[in-house]
């Protein structure tokens, strides 16, 4: 069985389509009463790569998927997801650019009155009504199947683990086949094997998917196993990004610090 | 050395104007704060109620949640307004009694305790009721989903929450209400004759009979459809403080009590404009 090391080696290198960034981010900033969380931020992803934003707590890592999801919108710059500027648009034509985006929580939001497979469910029955129940419902169990959860469907969400929870809400996430996939701090809060096991999965499905992924996320050693580029936030800005080696080398001493302390 | 004992007694205490200064612009700074968080709040709930109209208004429609929510409204909160509704019966019945024996008007009896509760106490008993049990529920459910991101999940899935969640909660509390405030009028009514047919005879047939003797349906409906207003205001507020919810467990508690306790009142002042509305128009 192949670890998510031999899988990440062979997957260093994303296969795009084009040059053409599928999210691309310019110049965003963003701020919370007189605290600037994002400073000047730009960003592109393309088809097939993930890209993983580290720093420190508190930086502006999860604000930015925020914004990339439109649940917080940009002071200033843009942020276009396949071209089209998400700025102001109202939430029904919004909704049509996030079917196509898959979001992963930090704490994974699970719908606490619905079991692990309705959670899983829930965007099919709202989009895909074309598809009947039971269509549906073997749809949840397949998505339930890849993350390796078919045998806690009809658990509640309050009766699984973190660890157990973060694989449900990726099953979700991966209910619409979205084309960009959003990870706030996947493996926060899990132990080393369920960590491993989250990174797996996550590689499994950019092989399997191809999808354009942003990973965000303060464990460098789950960036360099997932992500192909990797970019690294402090103040508000991007201090560095590339491949995990060019971060290596650097002799910035904040990269310096941030790589000896993970 | 009259310069050394001012400067030592001003080293001490501030001079009285200068104390009066700082507080007159702290009271001040008190009020427009308060005044700005008033206009706010009330600008936040217009551009709420703005976004929950037209997401009602605009498919694709939840009937299924709304659905779940009549029965979570209606079905939920009937035996409550029910048994509050027979109170309430019971205890006009015995005030009119004591009353209306004391003028020797006690033939007046039936009259009295149908208007009494049909056009005024069983509306906003059942308003002040639903306030409380739908409001809170409301308030606190909505605030939980809010603080665990649940609200973010359902928006990041491509799904409109005012439309899922907001909306179909405030239909139902308006279409629920004044189907609920008839249970209560139908409870008081039964429970008022009850009591006063323990103390002396009186067949329910000829209570009802001359209860309702020479009454229109002006004189029942407006005062029992009004409590569609009185769903509309609790729906929104509830859903409103729900929805805009910050800070934790702390936060829910927040959300469940400012709902109930604002829906209370607002429901008790719309009873007023309403009350006043319904005997211009329905005279």
């Amino acid at each position: 069985m192949a670890t998510a090391y031999d899988i990440a080696t062979m997957h260093t290198e994303p296969e795009q389509d084009s040059g053409a960034p599928v999210v691309a981010i310019e110049d965003v900033r963003k701020s919370f009463a007189s605290h600037t969380v994002l400073d000047g931020i730009t960003l592109h992803v393309a088809r097939g790569e993930t890209l993983a934003v580290l720093g420190r707590s508190g930086t502006g890592k999860s604000v930015l998927l925020r914004l990339i999801i439109g649940l917080e919108t940009p002071d200033s710059g843009s942020i276009r997801i396949h071209g089209q500027d998400i700025a102001g648009l109202v939430l029904d034509r919004m909704g049509e650019i996030r079917k196509k985006m898959g979001f992963l929580f930090q704490h994974a939001a699970l719908y606490d009155s619905l079991t692990v497979a309705e959670n899983v469910a829930f965007p099919l029955e709202h989009h895909r009504r074309d598809m009947s129940r039971s269509e549906r419902v073997d749809r949840a169990m397949q998505l339930l199947a890849e993350v390796g959860m078919e045998g806690d469907a009809e658990k509640m969400p309050s009766d699984i683990s973190g660890g157990m929870q973060k694989r449900v809400g990726l099953a979700r996430a991966l209910a619409l086949e979205p084309e960009i996939l959003l990870l706030d701090e996947p493996t926060a809060g899990l132990d080393p094997i369920s960590s491993g096991e989250i990174d797996d999965l996550v590689l499994k499905l950019q092989r399997e998917r191809r999808m354009a992924s942003i990973v965000v996320t303060h464990d460098l050693h789950s960036a360099k196993t997932i992500a192909n580029s990797l970019a690294l936030l402090d103040q508000g800005k991007v201090v560095i990004e590339g491949k995990f080696e060019h971060l290596q080398q650097s002799h910035i001493a904040f990269v310096e610090k941030f790589l000896k302390q993970s | 050395m009259s310069d050394r004992g001012h400067t030592a007694v001003a080293g001490i205490q501030p001079p009285f104007a200068e104390q009066r200064t700082v507080s007159i612009s702290s009271a001040l700074e008190f009020v427009g704060r308060t005044a700005n968080q008033f206009f706010e709040w009330f600008g936040d709930l217009g551009i709420f109620s703005w976004k929950v109209l037209s997401a009602a208004l605009t498919p694709p429609y939840e009937w299924r949640e709304l659905v779940r929510q009549l029965d979570e409204v209606g079905s939920m909160s009937l035996p409550l307004v029910a048994a509050a509704g027979a109170a309430i019966g019971v205890v006009i019945s015995m005030e009119a009694r004591y009353s209306l024996s004391r003028f020797g008007a006690k033939s007046m009896f039936p009259t009295t305790l149908v208007y009494s509760v049909i056009q005024v106490m069983g509306p906003i008993m059942t308003g002040l009721i639903v306030s409380g049990r739908v409001g809170a529920g409301i308030g606190a459910e909505l605030a939980s989903m809010k603080v665990t991101e649940q609200i973010d999940a359902i928006e990041a899935s491509a799904i409109n929450p005012y439309r899922l969640l907001a909306a179909t909660r405030i239909l139902a509390c308006i279409l629920m209400l004044p189907l609920l405030t008839l249970a209560a009028d139908a409870s008081g009514l039964l429970m008022g004759w009850f009591a006063q047919a323990m103390v002396e005879p009186l067949s329910f047939h000829q209570f009802i009979a001359s209860g309702f003797k020479g009454a229109t349906f002006n004189d029942f409906l407006p005062p029992t459809f009004k409590t569609a207003v009185y769903g509309l205001i609790i729906g929104l507020i509830a859903c409103f403080q729900g929805m805009r919810t910050r800070g934790g467990a702390e936060g829910v508690g927040r959300a469940a009590t400012n709902s109930v306790v604002l829906a209370s009142l607002f429901v008790i002042l719309a009873d007023v404009v309403l009350v006043k509305f319904i005997l211009v128009v329905f005279p």
